[in-house]
């Protein structure tokens, strides 16, 4: 029975289909047209992680790990996820305050709510197995592989560089890095930083609201695997530059040993040095900050960095110059009047006049005096000013007064003066007295030890060199870097070498200026130099390689204020780097001691 | 037996159907949302999807007796189930057990009953019996009196018991007594009295005033009728200053604290992800998550890891909007939209009073959690914590609602016989 109601039925059923209508719309909009919430909901339970690849081994010539790879753990943190944290337990496990706790925390939430950051980094695998029992517990904390790297032979720091946190630079100029990524600082780690890092995997996990893992997301369809970073076979002689770093304890300088015929560096050493091993870890920032506050400047790669007036080691350079200009010949005698000389005068004793050979083996100034007048005012060229030109370029064709660009950072050019320099200097009026000093390498010339061991290695190699570089092979020992095998001829003809060369094999021969330099069985050639300093005592240089004939090793030794021309400490350090290098084991333990006891800086 | 073939013939299989596949549409849903791989059988009683069965099975039970009683019964005995459902809350009241913050389930050992959930049935039986008994006018102030008693009572009970979003549920019989005659004015009073609330919320008390005084002070210059009757003007200015004030008070004293915040986060005044909004952001990721088909059964990622809270009970919505997506919702709605208006429309066939009554009430409690239940997990309703009729996951709920609609069936097999 119907009542006088009846048709308010189509009201109540208008409200019903009204409300059922707004929620299919509502529904569409959400579930349809929105995408927010569908990210929201991989957010929530895919968890993206990143696998990193071990980062490339460092091997030395002879096939030694010269940096190797530890295991170590960072642990992370997604400011969002964080839920009911039990900041007690926490710190407890972590042994960090409260404050501290705080502190970082805050510091990864400006970073990002949502995104991952560096909560606590390289923890040690002992303190990592503690720590990963109870960890699952704090959501929003996760830990992260990485490797740090060892040096098993503690040396060779600046070499071979550092690595650490990424900065914000980094970040922003490659997206290859997240926050709290390591990168190559410096040295081979950073110049080769593309080659060592390799490619990062990811994987995608199924997390559940308590972040437990639930499995991998569509059973790894996405997944990539990491590729570890290539292997760099390096030039250096592990041992040898271990031993160089030994000699130059309690010393201020550098040592460059270079193979001539690669040009692949065997040692290069800078004085004081360091052990790499105390820039990975906790401490790097604080053993860090001590580098670079240490007055001795353990950090500036003396090796590569610090130019000097080559002294008397440039004097073969003047003579090879002057016999391919044709302004002397080997029998061309000059007179010296010892202590008296004009304009130049001479320290040492000995006969007069003399030649090209005994000229280098006495280092005798007048003698390389008049050679280097001969040079500039050579008729043939017509003035002194072409005359300079043609010296300035043929120096330069050495490697001199530019950088190498090779694999070396921070490499300085050195310097080489011009005549468009001097013209400037002196307004045009200047002459061969006026720019005497370069007679006897001193004067404008800068000259890195990398350069003076290239220079000399292109004098063992009688006019050619290959840039010197510390890395030969990417990957795989014979895949060899083609760029530095490109041959560089210097501006010399080659027979005008020989003379040079038997009057250094003569200064480390009785009557010579470097005895200390010579080993028994080997044929050494060197050359001693010093470096006036105004700050203090001089410097003192030694060049030499070793065997005279298809020589195996070219080497470049400065030590720092040793008050001497050379013979006294430059020349023994070579020798024993040569010794050691050519035999493998030092027998002349007596001379070894003598340098290792040596202290030239506390005195 | 020729009676009894005669009321099975006559019982609509369009709302038995439609039960039929909501029911199972739930269970695996609750299956999904609960899923363990550990426990894959659905008849594990270990799991809620095992329990859920069960109670399906028991509703079955349930049904035939129903169906087996004499039909006199319900109009018989209308006010005595009322008086001893009454009776069981105020019990639940002193003994029952508290089960997150409301105190509203009775428990035998293991087994815990809800009576709230019971009472529906029983007031609208009373509703019923007393709408129909009379030569009805629900213009008469002391009728509707009666009348709003009976829905009062269960529903002040409850509110006792703090399950604030069950009593609410009692609002809804406003729509049966709508359709016997109660002035339409206050169905729209009653809305303009929510959209008052909302504005009020959103722009504060002040500014509410402020509006109100304007169009008050325009009506009055412009309109030459509203200045002749200025009394009545200022009358009503002063009643609807006096309800924004009493909103405000309401919401600010009356409220419990979680109840302001979930409203406060519905009208987007708060933006709280991690507290009182979790369960409702969560709830939309996951049935936006869901897009045009959903992830597939049992591949939810929000349902499986445990996203969004309560999704087995009151948010089982999301369940079937992230794993089935706009498809299974859309088909959800239009099945529970096919089962008001065919409730609807049997009730208008029965001859009886006293069937149409029940059967509006029926569907006006079924509106009521399925707006409010659907809305809440969409972000359109504040979080208010009551069951999606035959899919949440619980026995007394399942009990409840089957009870309802299969008293209702049963009447209406019936309604060729004159009662």
């Amino acid at each position: 029975m119907k009542n006088n109601y009846s048709e308010r039925k189509y009201v109540i059923i208008g409200i019903i289909l009204m409300i059922g209508f707004i929620f299919l719309a509502r529904l569409y909009y959400v579930q349809m047209v929105l995408d927010e919430y569908r990210l929201s909901a991989d957010n929530n339970s895919r968890r993206k992680n990143t696998i990193y690849p071990s980062r490339g081994i460092l091997y030395d010539r002879n096939g030694h790990i010269l940096v190797a790879n530890d295991a170590a753990y960072d642990l992370m943190i997604i400011p969002n996820q964080i839920k009911n944290l039990d900041t007690n337990r926490l710190c407890t496990l972590l042994g960090i305050n409260k404050d501290q706790l705080i502190s970082r925390i805050n510091k990864s939430k400006k970073y990002s709510r949502y995104k991952a950051s560096l909560f606590m980094g390289q923890i040690p695998k002992q303190e990592f197995a503690y720590m990963q029992e109870t960890l699952y517990e704090f959501s929003g904390f996760y830990v992260q592989e990485r490797t740090l790297r060892r040096y098993p032979y503690h040396s060779a720091a600046l070499n071979l560089g550092d690595i650490g946190e990424v900065n914000r630079r980094n970040l922003e100029k490659d997206s290859f890095y997240k926050s709290g990524d390591y990168i190559g600082k410096s040295g081979i780690e950073k110049f080769y930083e593309k080659e060592l890092r390799g490619k990062k995997g990811v994987e995608y996990i199924m997390v559940d609201v308590l972040n437990r893992t639930k499995g991998r997301y569509k059973n790894g369809l996405f997944d990539t695997l990491a590729i570890n970073g290539k292997n760099l076979y390096t030039c250096i002689d592990a041992e040898l530059q271990q031993y160089g770093e030994k000699l130059m304890n309690n010393k201020i300088g550098s040592i460059v040993a270079i193979e001539p015929s690669t040009g692949e560096i065997l040692s290069l050493v800078s004085s004081p040095s360091y052990d790499p091993a105390i820039l990975v870890g906790r401490n790097r920032g604080k053993n860090f900050n001590k580098l670079v506050k240490d007055s001795l400047k353990p950090l500036y790669n003396r090796a590569i960095m610090a130019a000097y007036p080559p002294g008397s080691t440039f004097k073969m350079l003047n003579a090879l110059i002057a016999l391919d200009e044709g302004a002397v010949n080997t029998h061309t005698e000059f007179s010296c009047s010892g202590p008296i000389s004009k304009p130049i005068k001479c320290s040492h004793n000995h006969i007069t006049p003399l030649a090209m050979v005994y000229g280098i083996q006495q280092s005798c100034n007048p003698y390389f005096w008049n050679v280097f007048k001969a040079t500039l005012n050579n008729p043939k060229l017509g003035g002194v000013k072409k005359g300079f030109a043609k010296w300035s370029e043929k120096v330069q064709s050495f490697g001199l007064g530019k950088k190498f660009n090779t694999d070396l950072m921070y490499e300085r050019s050195g310097k080489v003066p011009t005549t468009e320099y001097y013209n400037k200097v002196y307004r045009g009026s200047w002459n061969a007295l006026t720019v005497r000093s370069l007679a006897i390498g001193q004067g404008e010339l800068l000259i890195t030890p990398l350069q003076l061991a290239n220079l000399t290695a292109a004098i063992a190699n009688r006019g050619f060199y290959y840039p010197p570089h510390l890395v030969k092979a990417i990957g795989h020992p014979d895949s060899l870097i083609s760029k530095y095998t490109e041959k560089q001829m210097v501006d010399i003809k080659a027979k005008y070498f020989d003379p040079v060369v038997e009057g250094m094999m003569k200064v480390v021969q009785v009557g010579g200026t470097a005895r200390r330099g010579a080993m028994d069985s080997t044929i050494v050639c060197g050359k001693t130099g010093t470096v006036q300093n105004p700050h203090g005592k001089d410097h003192s240089i030694f060049i030499a390689f070793a065997p005279m004939d298809n020589p195996k090793i070219a080497i470049a030794v400065v030590v720092e204020n040793s008050g001497d021309y050379g013979g006294t400490w430059a020349a023994p350090i070579a020798s024993l780097m040569m010794e050691k290098y050519l035999k493998r084991t030092v027998k002349r333990k007596a001379k070894e001691k003598r340098i290792l006891e040596a202290d030239l800086i506390s005195h | 037996m020729r009676e009894r073939n005669n009321f099975v013939k006559n019982m609509d299989w369009w709302l038995i159907g439609i039960y039929a596949i909501l029911v199972n549409m739930g269970l695996l849903s609750i299956y999904a949302a609960v899923y363990s791989s550990d426990h894959p059988s659905i008849f594990d009683f270990s799991q809620r999807y095992g329990k859920q069965t069960l109670w399906i099975a028991t509703s079955v039970i349930l049904i035939l007796a129903i169906l087996i009683i004499d039909i006199k019964f319900f109009t018989s005995f209308a006010y005595v189930v009322y008086g001893a459902m009454l009776g069981l809350l105020i019990v639940v009241l002193i003994f029952g057990t508290e089960v997150a913050g409301s105190k509203s389930w009775i428990k035998f050992g293991n087994f815990a009953l809800q009576p709230a959930e019971f009472a529906k049935f029983a007031a609208n039986l009373a509703l019923a019996k007393y709408l129909s008994n009379i030569q009805l006018n629900l213009k008469s102030p002391k009728q509707i009196a009666r009348a709003a008693l009976i829905i009062m009572a269960p529903a002040g009970l409850i509110f006792l018991q703090n399950d604030t979003g069950s009593a609410l549920v009692y609002s809804a019989f406003i729509l049966v007594l709508y359709r016997e005659g109660f002035s339409g004015n206050f169905l729209v009073f009653g809305l303009l009295l929510v959209i008052l609330f909302v504005l009020t919320l959103l722009v504060g008390k002040w500014a509410m005033l402020a509006v109100i005084a304007l169009i008050a002070l325009s009506l009055f210059l412009l309109m030459k009728k509203v200045r002749k009757n200025i009394l009545v003007l200022l009358g009503i200015l002063f009643l609807l200053g006096g309800f924004i004030f009493s909103i405000d008070y309401t919401f600010e004293n009356v409220l419990q604290p979680h109840q302001k915040t979930r409203i406060e986060v519905l009208l987007g005044k708060k933006t709280d992800y991690h507290g009182a909004g979790y369960n409702v952001h969560q709830s939309l990721i996951a049935i936006g998550s869901g897009g045009p088909t959903g992830k597939g059964f049992l591949q939810g990622t929000q349902t499986k890891y445990n996203f969004v809270p309560e999704q087995s009970t009151d948010f089982i919505f999301c369940t079937v909007g992230e794993e089935w997506g706009f498809l299974g919702t859309s088909t959800v709605i239009l099945l529970f939209l096919l089962l008001l208006v065919r409730i609807i429309i049997v009730s208008e066939r029965q001859r009886s009073t006293f069937s149409r009554i029940y059967g509006y009430g029926v569907a006006s409690i079924l509106f009521f959690h399925v707006t409010i239940n659907i809305a809440m997990t969409i972000g359109l309703a504040p979080v208010i914590g009551i069951p999606l009729p035959f899919f949440s996951y619980g026995g007394s709920s399942l009990w409840a609602f089957t009870i309802l609609l299969f008293i209702f069936i049963k009447m209406d097999s019936h309604r060729m016989e004159l009662l």
